[in-house]
């Protein structure tokens, strides 16, 4: 075809273009796992969150005096009075949806995986109460523990607050850690660009200013330029996206098969996975204007 | 058309190398630009395509004043004018048709009226069957006529070249010269800079001289009237309006 798609700039054939493809395969391979890190984590604390507000857990100890040391069947039937005299104070508490204890069976699946099943038959086990809230009500914690610390012993009540606090403050924390990592990512990126454009603007310097000669707009050589460095970065975006995802479905292979009871569901869910494509078409974006600025920057010294 | 107001140019602190620079080229005229080498040309005609800024003085181009017009403007302008370059200044990675579509593909002209007038023009200076050749492939003189149909492929209104002829004989620098002249009876301004005294004194045309930065105007000598006869045929119609035949003088 005579006249095929071409640049005036003969950029094609320059040795920044291939440094600038790999640069930018290596930055959306870094941005893709940190964003999916911090969504993966951003998912599990919300999952979190929303399985524990409104729950309280109450604990009865099985021997009150010495909590946890060694098992004495004697204790056993107390222990279930004491578990029905809770239950009764909590469901008569106003605010309080749901009150029903833990069976045997639960608290044992959910050590299991800790502690194993043959020293799990000879420990003492505390009983457990789960209880739900009625959304919008707010029983006054401090006062309910009060009262169940008084009206049985070994009870104690937990509603989960210094937990949560935890793990709201670790996933802002990381999220932010992942979020330096972007933005570090791509400024590293951007520089890059910087770089490959005034680079390629001092190799091109006589054919740059023959164009401005012979009357190209300061935009007509930026889009050579633009166009050149979107070419480059989506290449370099698409390996580095073909990295990511297959790093993160490396990883979900192996926290999938880890996680069996040990370690929370830690997958990006599908709508997510669908977002990460977006990383290398975000970049090229940004390429391409970091690289227009540049152009319209330096000719903007040209008479 | 264009005019130079006491122009002063000077690089840097360097010393002046153009002083006091006055002429009006009229719309239509034709001249030369000699002098010996160093005396200037090249600065002045720089000032003309606006390459340069000068250091003093007012230059007016198609009856605007460059120092007031905003830099967004120039390019129309610079649209307005061809340059011929003595070194050509082609684009090596770029096939001739190419080279010579540059100035139409900056202007935001259609890619099928592009190529009609591109091969038309390049057929006309006897580079058909070159019309993909790069230029590292195409001889000195291939070269120059690529450089030339690139220049005038918009029909400038002011065409300027520098040193057109220094590196072909004789003859084809007369046949370039002819080609200037056709274009000049259409209209465009012609400005050519040049050593060649023997190849001037063949045309009837007004010179400024430079010597040292100082520029004077020599009225052309009628003595010279005869060698217009042999002026070339007609040119191409994305220049003339028409197909008149001939083409690149044999």
């Amino acid at each position: 075809m005579m006249f095929r798609h071409r640049f005036d700039l003969p950029l094609v054939e320059d040795a920044t273009g291939r440094f600038l493809i790999w640069i930018m395969a290596v930055m959306v391979y870094l941005g893709i796992v940190a964003l999916a890190g911090a969504l993966v984590l951003a998912g599990m604390a919300s999952r979190w969150e929303n399985g524990l507000t409104g729950r309280l857990t109450v604990q009865i100890s099985p021997q009150p005096d010495t909590p946890g040391r060694g098992s004495d069947p004697e204790m056993v039937a107390p222990l279930v009075q004491r578990t029905e005299v809770a239950l009764a104070l909590l469901r008569a508490t106003p605010g309080v949806l749901r009150a029903e204890p833990v069976t045997a069976a639960t608290t044992h699946k959910l050590l299991e995986p800790w502690l194993g099943t043959a020293l799990l038959d000879d420990l003492p086990l505390p009983a457990l109460i789960d209880v739900q809230v009625a959304p919008g009500s707010d029983p006054e914690v401090p006062a309910l523990a009060d009262r169940l610390a008084r009206s049985v012993a070994g009870a104690h009540l937990d509603n989960h607050a210094a937990w949560l606090d935890d793990l709201r403050r670790l996933a802002r924390t990381v999220q932010l850690v992942a979020l330096a990592v972007v933005v570090l990512v791509g400024t590293a990126a951007l520089v890059a660009v910087v770089f490959a454009v005034r680079t390629g603007l001092a190799i091109h310097s006589p054919v740059v200013e023959l164009l401005h000669i012979m009357g190209a707009s300061d935009r007509y050589v930026a889009r050579q330029f633009q166009a050149h460095v979107v070419g480059l970065a989506l290449r370099g975006g698409m390996v580095g996206l073909a990295l990511g995802l297959a790093t993160l479905g490396l990883l979900d292979r192996a926290t999938g098969e880890a996680a069996a009871g040990m370690l929370p569901v830690m997958a990006l869910p599908p709508p997510q996975w669908l977002a990460l494509p977006a990383v290398p078409l975000v970049a090229a974006a940004l390429a391409a204007v970091t690289a227009r600025w540049t152009v319209l920057r330096v000719l903007a010294a040209l008479p | 058309m264009i005019r130079f107001d006491n122009i002063g140019l000077r690089y840097g602190s360097g010393p002046e190398v153009l002083s006091r620079v006055n002429f009006t080229l009229k719309p239509g005229s034709f001249h030369f630009l000699t002098g010996a080498s160093g005396a200037g040309k090249s600065s002045l005609l720089r000032l003309m395509y606006l390459g340069l800024r000068p250091t003093s003085g007012t230059i007016t181009l198609f009856g605007r004043d460059v120092a007031t017009l905003k830099r967004a403007d120039l390019p129309a302008l610079r649209r307005q004018m061809g340059v011929v370059f003595q070194d050509f200044r082609l684009l090596d990675h770029l096939s001739a048709l190419d080279n010579v579509a540059l100035p139409l593909r900056m202007a935001g002209t259609a890619e099928a009226e592009i190529r009609e007038h591109v091969v038309e023009l390049l057929e006309w200076v006897g580079l058909g069957a070159h019309l993909e050749a790069k230029p590292p492939t195409l001889s000195g003189g291939q070269q120059q006529r690529v450089a030339i149909a690139r220049s005038v492929i918009n029909r400038p209104r002011l065409l300027l070249a520098d040193e057109p002829t220094g590196n072909v004989d004789d003859s084809i620098g007369m046949r370039l010269l002819y080609l200037f002249e056709e274009l000049n009876k259409l209209g465009t301004t012609v400005m050519i800079a040049t050593h060649n005294e023997g190849l001037i004194s063949r045309f009837p045309h007004p010179r400024l001289h430079l010597d040292r930065g100082t520029l004077t105007v020599i009225p052309a000598e009628a003595s010279v009237a005869a060698a217009m006869t042999a002026v070339a045929s007609g040119l191409p119609a994305v220049l003339a309006g028409s197909l008149t035949g001939g083409g690149w003088p044999p």
